[in-house]
């Protein structure tokens, strides 16, 4: 079994585990820079959302400035291709972790290519709650904060993890491209090492890695999602 | 009796296009005193559910006055009290929904607690509290179930303990019961007549059910296009309608009605006439139809007739052929509104006659 491997994929034996060019650094760095990128994205995503809905008009705290400043904000950056937002960005970038190479410095494209798309989807994941539900908390006299977290958010949970899962996907696909660009990780394997050494037995590894991580992100959200879901179907 | 809601000349306007502008509320003035039942009801569309959202300002009006236990929360399409006291204030006014809106996510149990977040209380007494109120609501064993596994009525129980739960003075029901079956209906009407007598709480029950409202309320609005068109005691409304609109609404009218279609009267002569009598039973103890005969030799056949319980009082519906000239048709009217009784002339398709 190791012996055929050993054969059938030698490039990708010599890339070794540990070390620059190893697996497991480039899936640590893949991991790494999913995981950071959606805490800071997701975080952005869900207050941009609310922003949204709380603002929009006819909503609990209508503002027309910050609707259409978020509203704006958040088209723009998702009008950017994130191959040229990962350059456009690159004197932020430089600015806040004073380097543009390696995986810390892509988080801040990724956290800025990430946050609109779910900030899009956080805001129609919360407009799908029952607008009497929102009523019935004010008629009883609840703060803002109980509306956001109990109505809004608590609601909305199986929708968001649903499009938390979604989103993540798409995320797991943004670092392979920023890996692309030097930002490490199982894209830049699949590219550096695999297509430009025109070695595909390591481009299909790689891939194999990359779907497994979906495949894994998919199931685990579809499950939580049907978990916390008490609503009638 | 002391006036605990009061609305003054309130206007809700909204502006949906800049050309387009739509007078949900128009000019409503009404006083509603504690312990009352106070019903409003109209079809769909009329400014019933918008003109109730002034009372707790989850619709600020565009104008006028509103009032609520001797307080002024808006006036002039501003509201007086801060955000804070408007939490207060809306505490103190529980309501209740066609879509019973609880929070799905959350047990029955945290559905009730929730609106006592704000209060001093420790948590184990909100849970006493929460399961107090169940009981009262008879769901004390649905505690932890989720929504979505309770019935309709059981949910609209589960909102009104929620409702209750800040002891409130007030009730507003927003057509609570009309997306119940009759059971549950019933049930839950029961329950609000129960609640106004044992707790005192003022009741004020939208809905285009009239039904509901001759079980139990006291009183009652009509609203059209915006307007009150007519208020007064439920007896007064359904004894003595004088708008067409609260004709068709009330009394036995829609029955009758169908029943004449039914009937298919071929074209009344000048020396016939169809009346509609409504009166209160209790007062009119004499057979209507002998009577006529007896004391002026009218003959009169009776079309329809039924009787049904008005807030607990029997109400009567006769609509009767009158034979004879004008002259005798003036008089039989004379007579019967001596007796107490509302008249009002029909065609022979039941149509109020002009």
């Amino acid at each position: 079994m190791i012996e055929w491997f050993v054969k059938t994929f030698p490039n990708v034996v010599a890339l070794g585990w540990l070390g620059d060019t190893g697996w497991g650094t480039a899936i640590f760095q893949t991991l790494f820079m999913t995981f950071w990128s959606a805490i800071f994205g997701g975080f952005l995503g869900i207050v941009f959302g609310l922003i949204l809905v709380l603002t929009k008009p006819h909503g609990i705290r209508a503002n027309s400035f910050w609707f259409h400043f978020s509203d704006q904000l958040v088209s723009l950056f998702r009008a950017i291709p994130f191959i040229i937002l990962l350059a456009f960005v690159a004197p932020v970038t430089q600015a806040i972790v004073r380097t543009q190479v390696g995986i810390k410095a892509a988080l801040v494209p990724l956290t800025l290519g990430v946050f609109p798309f779910y900030a899009r989807q956080v805001q129609v994941a919360l407009e799908s709650v029952d607008p009497g539900k929102i009523e019935a908390a004010q008629s009883l006299g609840a703060s803002l904060s109980d509306i956001i977290f109990t109505v809004y958010l608590r609601e909305a949970r199986s929708e968001l993890i649903r499009i938390s899962t979604v989103t993540l996907i798409s995320l797991v696909g943004l670092t392979a491209m920023a890996g692309a660009v030097g930002a490490g990780g199982l894209g830049n394997t699949a590219i550096s090492y695999g297509y430009n050494h025109f070695d595909n037995d390591v481009t299909l590894i790689a891939t194999l890695l990359v779907l497994v991580l979906v495949l894994l992100i998919q199931v685990i959200g579809d499950q939580l999602a049907k978990n916390l879901n008490h609503q009638k179907k | 009796m002391t006036e605990i809601i009061s609305l003054k000349d309130v206007d809700v306007t909204f502006h949906q296009t800049k050309q387009k502008v739509v007078h949900a509320v128009q000019k409503v003035s009404l006083s509603i005193e504690k312990g009352d039942i106070f019903a409003i009801v109209g079809f769909s569309g009329a400014g019933k559910s918008t003109l109730v959202r002034t009372i707790n300002l989850l619709q600020v009006p565009t104008n006028g006055q509103v009032s609520v236990s001797g307080k002024c929360l808006s006036r002039s399409g501003r509201v007086l009290i801060g955000k804070k006291e408007l939490q207060q204030e809306r505490r103190q006014i529980g309501m209740i929904f066609q879509g019973f809106n609880l929070l799905n996510e959350t047990t029955v149990i945290e559905n009730v607690a929730f609106a006592l977040r704000h209060t001093k209380l420790r948590d184990d007494e909100i849970e006493q509290r929460c399961l107090e109120l169940l009981r009262l609501v008879g769901l004390q064993d649905k505690a932890e179930a989720y929504p979505s596994q309770l019935s309709g009525g059981q949910q609209q129980r589960v909102a009104i303990a929620r409702a209750l739960a800040n002891k409130p003075n007030i009730l507003i029901s927003d057509e609570a019961t009309s997306a119940l079956d009759p059971q549950n209906t019933e049930q839950i009407l029961k329950l609000l007549k129960r609640l106004n007598r044992e707790l005192g709480l003022t009741i004020v029950l939208i809905t285009h059910e009239m039904s509901a409202v001759k079980q139990i309320a006291n009183k009652v609005a009509v609203m059209q296009a915006g307007q009150l068109i007519e208020q007064g005691d439920l007896h007064q409304i359904f004894l003595h309608p004088k708008k067409e609109l609260t004709r068709q609404f009330v009394g036995g009218s829609s029955a009758a009605v169908s029943t004449l279609e039914t009937l298919h009267l071929a074209q009344l002569t000048s020396n016939e006439a169809i009346f509609q009598l409504v009166y209160n039973v209790k007062n009119v103890t004499q057979s209507i139809i002998v009577e006529l005969y007896r004391k002026l030799g009218i003959e009169a056949s009776m079309l329809y007739g039924n009787v049904e319980l008005l807030n607990d009082e029997p109400v009567g519906t006769l609509v009767i052929l009158v034979k004879g000239d004008y002259v005798q048709q003036t008089e039989a009217v004379k007579f019967l509104k001596a007796q107490n009784v509302d008249v009002s002339r029909l065609d022979e398709r039941g149509n109020l006659y002009d």
